[in-house]
């Protein structure tokens, strides 16, 4: 007995001095992986869609070759980001779609994450249908003839209904309230995953079946399945305040980049550079049809986009 | 009385003669309790669907001690002196790995694995290790692979002095044993993915948070062997240490220890292997390495990337094994300790010669790149495979058959069921199978499913892993008999199921869901793929163990093959059977699970939801009622003898 108490006494006293004594701080924790052999390091989050990918890509390749950091970066969903952001688990959020619960949290009220700008791309969710699809039936684009096709649209797990194809749980989304409120003949099939969903597309498309789908630009795929958006109800500010009784279209958002707001301090070069990284919409679009459809690494991706254009992300380096 | 004749029919029918009797016995007496309780139920809260009345609503206090545990993580004492510091002590030892292996280079890594392998399991398995260490450089994954390596060497250690300890507690003491069991059972049927949200609420996204989910997984094995190790000690040798007037301690140290030495073995393999499937479904919350890869290749759709990612886990899980395995065979042959201070210098010479020349990390120009061909492959099976194949269908037409004739139907019939009904048949089966205890466990897990309300999507849930479960027996116990007749076979079959028992899931997900479309069915499917090849393997073994003396004895009565099988080799194996079932029942439900991810709806979907969205309510309460299926499943197919190991 005595010996496993002694032992229990020597590893938790090896712990107090490994940690140093008194509180220790949750919110200052960096990943064990940074900072390595002392490399600079910057963390940065990444979420699921491509073109998340593509602004890291991009950010992540200057960020070595240009400034000499080293850059881990960690795949995580939207809302669970924002936490890893407060702790400092990850030092920047380089495209967020609006959370407003979140920022009124960290931003306003813990100060533990300061904006940092926008991204220059514009973001719009919507309901599409396959061009080729539109072309034979134009008045399907509007969402008071949708049930006129809901039985062309019927998968075995819709139900009898329309399918109405949504994705991955994370993303900001009204279709169950909005098929609801608008009375119409479809279900939502989640398919759990942009990976899932977009897979499924490209079948569909293949195919020339018909679909309809949640979707959002600016997004790669439009590039090889062209989709034409349906027309919803149109957006007035507020008309989506109360998520149960939303019965019209998604705003067009300006995506936004968020810092831990230490790293925004003390992150010198680095976070000066996320500061100014700003793009438009065909600029990410390019690098992620690379990603995505030739198959390049993020990293060819993104050599390539730099090669080609200078001119844009020389602005970006603190020295400029 | 739907009741009555549901739960005396159908499971009659399953069992064999001798155990009728008592099996009457046992159903009367539940016909007699549904006589009493249904017309009751039914009067006070009519039929079908779980009664609202009975059930506790979450989503309050689970959304506020969501909320209290962001607000209060940066100042409460119980984060800032407790959970804090776990969470630093885990990220410095994991750095401190990591830095260490970084430190020593892809060289120095590479001999010190070979050389550990060689010294403890013979030069074949330290050339296969080298090699499987210079592939996962080949594959470009190195500094992946290194941070994985560092997670798992955490957590694999952190487990085993978990396990170790607790099983040692259960090893010496009767109470602590008994006390200890329910908690391991349920600690081992638990699908990790539905835990990951608490401990995540907790450390946040990142690598404690991981390693802390791990520890949960791998821990039981650890614990269970090292008590089973302590409790089979050979009673002689005891009594013969203890005459020799040794102390308690000494009893245990000198005797007691080295005689469970292979069991401890055993449990260290189990704890490896466990913790490394666990590697990637960490991912989803932010563990790195290797997992993060995988994750990562799958949300751009790029299968080929996912498997360069997944290969160095299966290469690592392969040669893990392999050389513990090997170390629990070769244990008690006389060894010398010189060699391994050869082995050291070697590893050493090896790792500061990598260092002067400079080339500790992998050479990028060494890299090989195999997403394009591999996607390449995969686009065109996808291609040709999902519609319009001549005669059979397409994989597309497959999956919409399968959820029409046979999801849709199961599901819609299980939530058409009254509640009562569905209890009484948990009831009926766990006792015919196993004792009152696990019947009584069973039928208060799914009562519990109930009082959460999650009724409807448990019993879709449960469908899907009926549907896979049958599918998985079917061409599992094939496959088994025909390992069981042909060595030849089951040879070339060895690596296959390897690879597929080992393969994370995440990386055949984008495949299934391009041959059979966003739904359920892909969610089977995967399913099936994973519970396969531990359902394999039983089967042949069990069949492999029946007695040559009465197969002897039913060839020299004339009995055909056929005969054989049927008449001898299955009734004899059958405790074997039972326990593929089992473990078919518990895998299939894990994978089905994160099945969510691919459109498989239900409790899986909503844990999915509950992670990306950090909505506690949802994620939670469908955590726990997966944690309740699984117990319910458990118990319902539990042979008596527990089985030792999952998913080996």
């Amino acid at each position: 007995m005595r010996v496993r108490t002694t032992s229990a006494v020597a590893g938790a006293s090896a712990l107090l001095l490994l940690t140093g004594c008194g509180a220790a701080d949750m919110t200052k924790q960096a990943s064990p992986f940074a900072n390595a052999r002392g490399a600079r390091t910057v963390t940065l989050s990444v979420q699921s869609w491509v073109g998340a990918q593509s602004n890291v890509a991009v950010a992540q390749y200057l960020l070595e070759h240009e400034m000499g950091y080293r850059v881990d970066t960690v795949q995580v969903d939207e809302v669970p980001a924002w936490d890893a952001l407060s702790q400092g688990r990850v030092d920047a959020i380089l495209e967020d779609w609006g959370h407003p619960d979140q920022e009124k949290r960290y931003v306003e009220d813990k100060k533990t994450i300061a904006p940092g700008g926008s991204l220059g791309v514009t973001g719009h969710i919507g309901w599409y249908v396959p061009t080729y699809f539109a072309r034979q039936h134009p008045d399907v684009t509007n969402w008071k003839n949708l049930d006129k096709y809901a039985d062309r649209l019927r998968t075995p797990e819709s139900g009898g209904k329309g399918q109405l194809l949504d994705g991955s749980p994370s993303y900001v989304t009204n279709d169950k309230a909005l098929v609801n409120n608008l009375k119409l003949n479809y279900q939502v099939v989640f398919a759990g995953s942009e990976a899932a969903q977009i897979t499924q597309m490209k079948q569909f498309a293949k195919e020339r079946k018909p679909f309809l789908t949640y979707w959002y630009s600016p997004q790669w795929l439009f590039e090889k399945v062209p989709m034409t958006e349906v027309k919803l109800p149109a957006y007035q500010e507020g008309c989506d305040a109360d998520a149960a009784k939303v019965a019209c279209a998604y705003p067009h958002t300006p995506l936004r980049k968020y810092l831990n707001a230490d790293f925004a301090k003390t992150g010198g070069e680095a976070a000066a550079f996320l500061k100014k990284f700003k793009w438009t919409t065909a600029d990410q679009n390019e690098v992620s049809l690379m990603i995505a459809n030739d198959k390049l690494t993020p990293e060819e991706a993104a050599k390539k986009w730099v090669e080609h254009h200078a001119s844009t992300w020389r602005a970006w380096l603190p020295s400029a | 009385m739907a009741a009555v004749t549901t739960s005396t029919s159908v499971p009659r029918t399953v069992l064999p003669r001798r155990l009728r009797h008592p099996a009457v016995g046992k159903l009367l007496l539940l016909a007699v309790v549904a006589a009493v309780f249904v017309p009751l139920a039914d009067a006070r809260w009519g039929d079908g669907s779980w009664p609202h009345a009975l059930t506790v609503d979450l989503t309050g206090p689970l959304g506020r001690a969501g909320d209290w545990i962001i607000d209060n993580r940066d100042s409460h004492p119980l984060f800032l002196y407790f959970f804090g510091y776990v969470s630093n002590a885990v990220v410095l030892s994991v750095r401190a790995v990591y830095l260490l292996l970084l430190a020593a280079g892809w060289a120095g890594v590479t001999a010190v694995a070979a050389l550990v392998a060689w010294r403890a399991a013979g030069v074949r398995t330290a050339v296969g290790t080298g090699v499987a260490f210079l592939a996962c450089g080949l594959l470009g994954m190195w500094v992946p692979t290194m941070q994985t390596l560092a997670v798992m060497v955490v957590a694999v250690l952190a487990s085993v002095v978990l396990g170790a300890l607790l099983g040692l507690a259960a090893g010496l003491s009767d109470r602590t044993h008994r006390a200890l069991r329910p908690v391991l059972d349920t600690m081992q049927v638990l699908p990790a993915f539905a835990y990951l949200l608490p401990v995540v609420l907790v450390f946040g996204i990142g690598v404690p948070a991981a390693v802390l989910a791990t520890v949960v997984y791998a821990a039981p094995p650890m614990a269970r062997l090292t008590a089973l190790g302590l409790r089979d000690a050979d009673e002689g040798v005891l009594e013969a240490v203890a005459s020799l007037g040794a102390t308690a301690r000494q009893r245990l140290l000198t005797a007691r220890l080295p005689l469970a030495r292979k069991e401890l073995l055993l449990g260290l393999n189990q704890t490896i292997m466990m913790a490394l499937s666990m590697a990637v479904i960490a991912s989803v919350i932010g563990a790195g390495g290797l997992g993060d890869r995988v994750y990562q290749a799958l949300a751009s759709v790029d299968v080929g990337a996912a498997l360069a990612a997944g290969i160095p886990i299966v290469l690592l899980a392969v040669v893990l094994d392999r050389v513990t395995a090997a170390a629990g065979e070769r244990l008690g042959e006389a060894r010398t300790s010189t060699p391994w201070v050869y082995a050291a210098i070697t590893a050493v010479t090896v790792a500061v010669a990598g260092r002067l020349v400079g080339r500790l990390d992998w050479p990028d120009a060494w890299v090989v790149h195999i997403a394009e061909p591999v996607n390449r492959v995969v686009d065109w099976m996808t291609g040709h495979l999902y519609s319009g194949v001549p005669y059979i269908g397409g994989t597309a037409d497959w999956a919409g058959r399968f959820t029409t004739w046979v999801l849709d139907p199961l599901r819609d019939g299980l939530q058409w069921l009254p509640w009562w009904s569905v209890l009484l048949t948990v009831a009926a089966l766990a006792w015919l199978i196993g004792t009152w205890r696990t019947a009584l466990t069973a039928v208060l897990a799914m009562a519990a499913i109930g009082v959460l309300g999650a009724w409807k999507p448990s019993l879709d849930t449960l469908s899907q892993v009926l549907a896979a479960v049958a599918v998985t027996l079917v061409l599992g116990f094939a496959t088994g008999i025909a390992a069981a007749r042909s060595e030849r076979f089951e040879r070339l079959l060895r690596p296959v199921l390897d690879v597929f028992q080992t393969m994370p899931q995440f990386v055949y997900l984008i495949p299934v869901v391009a041959l059979f479309g966003v739904g359920r069915a892909p969610a089977v499917a995967a399913a099936v793929v994973y519970a396969l090849p531990a359902v394999v393997r039983i089967t042949t073994q069990g069949l492999r163990a029946v007695d040559p003396a009465a197969l002897e004895a039913a060839r020299s009565l004339g009995a055909t093959p056929a005969q054989q099988l049927r008449q001898v080799q299955i009734p004899l194996a059958r405790p074997a059977l039972l326990l593929a079932v089992n473990q078919g029942v518990v895998l299939v439900l894990a994978v089905v699970i994160i099945g969510g991810l691919v459109g498989g709806g239900a409790l899986g979907y909503d844990v999915v939801f509950g992670l990306a969205q950090g909505d506690l309510a949802t994620g939670l309460v469908a955590g726990a009622a997966i944690v309740c299926l699984g117990l319910m499943l458990d118990r319902v197919t539990q042979p008596t003898r527990r089985s030792v190991k999952k998913g080996a």
